[in-house]
C-alpha cells in the first residue's frame, strides 16, 4: 500500500491534444529530423493537433545556466512564448528541449512561490512588446507526450525493439537527462530516482531496459563546461564514466531524453577513440545513439534517413539491422533531391565494409 | 558583516536554495563537478551561510564558483531541501554584476560565452546555429558534424523548405519584429545591463593583462586557457 501511494507521486498530468509547439535550440540544430519525426508522428499516426507559431525563439536557457542571461530576462522571453501561446488560443504547452522544459516549471513554480517576480514579469513583457499572457494549464516535453501515447504507438508498430534473428529484447540504456526530474523530480514521470518515461517507451515497444550503476550521473554537459573549449576536460570526463558504467552490459543502443545528452555521448564517443582508443559496443565501434522519435519512428516503420540518423556519428546501422529494418544502405548520403552529397570521413567508431555483418555502403 | 549576503539575498535563487546547511556532503557526493575538479560545493554553502564579506568576496572573485556545471544534481539529494546549484547561480549573478568576475581564469571565460552565445541570442533568436559550432573550435565533433556543415543546405533541407529562411521549422531565419522584441526584452529587463558588465569588466582586465582591450587575442585566451591547475 505504502509502495502504491508513494508510486502516485511520481505521476504527471500530460494533456491529450491541442498542444503549442516549442522547438529546441540543440535539438533542431543536431536532430532537426527528430523535430519533423514529433511532429509528423503527433499529427499524421496519432491525429493530435500541434500548433508552431513561427514567431517562437529560443527560451534562452544555454546562456541563463551559463549565467550570462539574468533570471528576469529568461523570465520574460518564457512569458513571450505564453504570450504567443495564448494568442493563438492553445492552453498545453509542450517542448522539445529538455533545458527550456526544466525552465519553464522552474520560473511556474518560482511565479508562484514569489508572486511579485510574476508582477514585474507581466510588466516586463507589456513594455518591452506590448503582450499579456495566460499561465499554460500543461507544461510537458514532447517525450511525456509520446509515453503518454506509447501504447497506441505499439499498437500501430511496424516493427519491435527485438532483435530480429534471435527473437530477443533488445537491450537500452536510457538516460533522461538532468533537467527532466531533479529540478522538480513531481514533473518527470518516475521522479529523478525511478525514471520512466523512456524506459515506458522501451518495454511497451519489445525492449529491456538496462540498470547500470551511472544510470543517473549526468551526460556531462555542464554548460559553461562544454561551451568554452578549455572546459571540455569536464563534459568528455562525465560522459566517460557512463560508458564506462554501462559498458559492460553490451547494451544494443542508448536512447535519450535531452537533446544535448543525445549529442554529447553520440560526439563523445568519437573523441574517446580518437584521444585514447577506447570504444564501448561490439567490433571496437561505437554504441548507437538515439532520440526518442528516432526510436519512435523506427517503430512506426519511418525510414531511417528521413528521421535524421546519417547526422549521427556513431553508425545506427547495427542497430538497424538488428532490428530487420528495411532500409537503403546507399540512401544515407543523399541531399534534398536524391543526389550523393559526398560522405563523411571514416572515424574509428564508424563501421565500415570490412564488419561482419552490417550491410552498410561507404 | 552580511553586506554580500543581503545582495545575495535578494535573488529568489539564494532564498529559495539556501535554508539551513547541515554541512553532510551529500551535494560534494553526487557532483560530477565535484569529481572532476578540486571542488566542493558544501563549501560554498558553508561560506555564504557564514555571511562573512571577505569570504564572500573571496569566493566570488575565485575559480570555485565557476567549476559547477548547473546541472542540479544536488536539488533532489540535500536532506534540507538546499539547491547548491541555486547558490552558486546567485554568486555568479553577483560576481559578473560586481567585476569580480575577471580575477579568476574560470570567471575571464564569461566573456567568450557572451560574445558566443549571448550574441547568437540577439542576433538570431536562438542559442546556437550550425555557423556557430565551427568545426575549428569544435574538433571534437567529429567529421560527420564537419559534412554536415560543408552540405548544409542540403543535409537540413531534407527537413525543412525553411532552413536559414523565413517561415516555421527548424533553423529558420527569424524574423526582424520578434529580434526586435527579444532585444527590447534585454533591454528592459537587465540582459543588456549584464552584458556590458561583462564587456566592460573584461576591458579593464585584458588592459591590466597587458591587451589592448578585450579584443579578439583575449577572446582567444579566455576560451582556449587552462593553467590545469583546477583538478
Amino acid at each position: 500500500m505504502q509502495k502504491r501511494y508513494s508510486w502516485k507521486e511520481f505521476q504527471k498530468e500530460i494533456a491529450d491534444d491541442h498542444y503549442f509547439y516549442v522547438r529546441s535550440c540543440i535539438r533542431q540544430n543536431f536532430f532537426p529530423g527528430s523535430e519533423q519525426a514529433f511532429l509528423n508522428i503527433m499529427r499524421g499516426d496519432l491525429g493530435k493537433d500541434v500548433f508552431e507559431d513561427a514567431r517562437h525563439t529560443s527560451c534562452t536557457g544555454i546562456g541563463y545556466h551559463s549565467d550570462i542571461v539574468p533570471l528576469e530576462t529568461i523570465m520574460t522571453v518564457v512569458a513571450r512564448q505564453f504570450a504567443l501561446m495564448t494568442e493563438a488560443g492553445y492552453e498545453n504547452l509542450t517542448s522539445s528541449c529538455i533545458t527550456s522544459f526544466g525552465i519553464y516549471t522552474e520560473i511556474l513554480e518560482t511565479w508562484r512561490e514569489f508572486p511579485e517576480t510574476l508582477e514585474r514579469t507581466r510588466e516586463s513583457l507589456y513594455k518591452a512588446t506590448g503582450r499579456t499572457f495566460e499561465i499554460p494549464k500543461n507544461v510537458s516535453h514532447n517525450s511525456d507526450v509520446i509515453f503518454h501515447n506509447r501504447e497506441q504507438i505499439a499498437a500501430q508498430a511496424k516493427l519491435k525493439l527485438v532483435n530480429a534473428l534471435t527473437g530477443e529484447p533488445l537491450r537500452v540504456v536510457e538516460h533522461i537527462g538532468c533537467h527532466y526530474a531533479k529540478i522538480f523530480p513531481s514533473k518527470g514521470i518516475g521522479g529523478s530516482e525511478f525514471p520512466y518515461v523512456l524506459a515506458g517507451m522501451v518495454e511497451s515497444w519489445g525492449g529491456e531496459v538496462v540498470d547500470y550503476p551511472e544510470r543517473r550521473h549526468c551526460c556531462g554537459f555542464g554548460f559553461r563546461n562544454y561551451l568554452v573549449q578549455s572546459n571540455r576536460g569536464y563534459s568528455v570526463a562525465n560522459s566517460r564514466k557512463k560508458f564506462e558504467s554501462m559498458a559492460p552490459y553490451k547494451p544494443d543502443f542508448i536512447v535519450c531524453n535531452c537533446p544535448g545528452c543525445t549529442m554529447f555521448l553520440d560526439k563523445w564517443q568519437y573523441t574517446l577513440a580518437e584521444m585514447e582508443g577506447s570504444t564501448y559496443g561490439p567490433d571496437g565501434r561505437g554504441i548507437p545513439v538515439l532520440t526518442y522519435e528516432e526510436m519512435a519512428g523506427l517503430v512506426l516503420g519511418y525510414d531511417p534517413w528521413a528521421l535524421g540518423m546519417q547526422m549521427h556519428q556513431v553508425d545506427v546501422e547495427p542497430l538497424l539491422d538488428k532490428m530487420g529494418v528495411d532500409y537503403d544502405p546507399s540512401s544515407k548520403y543523399l541531399g534534398k533531391k536524391g543526389k550523393f552529397i559526398g560522405a563523411p570521413e571514416v572515424a574509428t567508431v564508424n563501421c565500415s565494409a570490412v564488419d561482419k555483418f552490417y550491410r552498410i555502403k561507404r | 558583516m552580511g553586506k554580500y549576503y543581503d545582495m545575495l539575498a535578494k535573488d529568489v535563487r539564494l532564498r529559495e536554495g539556501l535554508k539551513a546547511c547541515m554541512n553532510c556532503g551529500i551535494c560534494t557526493g553526487v557532483c560530477p563537478a565535484a569529481e572532476f575538479y578540486n571542488y566542493d560545493p558544501r563549501q560554498i554553502i558553508v561560506t555564504v551561510q557564514s555571511r562573512d564579506d571577505e569570504a564572500i568576496e573571496a569566493l566570488m572573485k575565485s575559480n570555485t564558483i565557476w567549476y559547477c556545471g548547473e546541472c542540479m544534481s544536488c536539488r533532489p539529494r540535500c536532506p534540507r531541501g538546499n539547491t547548491p546549484g541555486y547558490v552558486i547561480q546567485a554568486l555568479r549573478t553577483l560576481s559578473q554584476r560586481l567585476g569580480f568576475f575577471v580575477e579568476s581564469e574560470k570567471g575571464r571565460q564569461q566573456l567568450a560565452i557572451k560574445r558566443t552565445i549571448g550574441q547568437h541570442i540577439l542576433d538570431r533568436g536562438y542559442c546556437i546555429s550550425p555557423r556557430l559550432v565551427d568545426p575549428a573550435m569544435h574538433p571534437e565533433q567529429g567529421p560527420v558534424w564537419r559534412w554536415v556543415r560543408d552540405n548544409d543546405t542540403e543535409v537540413f533541407g531534407k527537413f525543412t523548405p525553411n532552413y536559414g529562411k523565413p517561415g516555421a521549422g527548424p533553423v529558420r531565419e527569424i524574423d526582424p519584429e520578434t529580434l526586435d522584441e527579444i532585444r527590447r526584452i534585454f533591454e528592459v529587463t537587465g540582459g543588456n545591463e549584464m552584458y556590458d558588465a561583462i564587456e566592460r569588466h573584461s576591458d579593464r582586465k585584458a588592459r591590466e593583462m597587458g591587451f589592448d582591450g578585450a579584443n579578439d587575442d583575449y577572446f582567444r585566451e579566455v576560451y582556449r586557457y587552462n593553467s590545469n591547475t583546477h583538478n
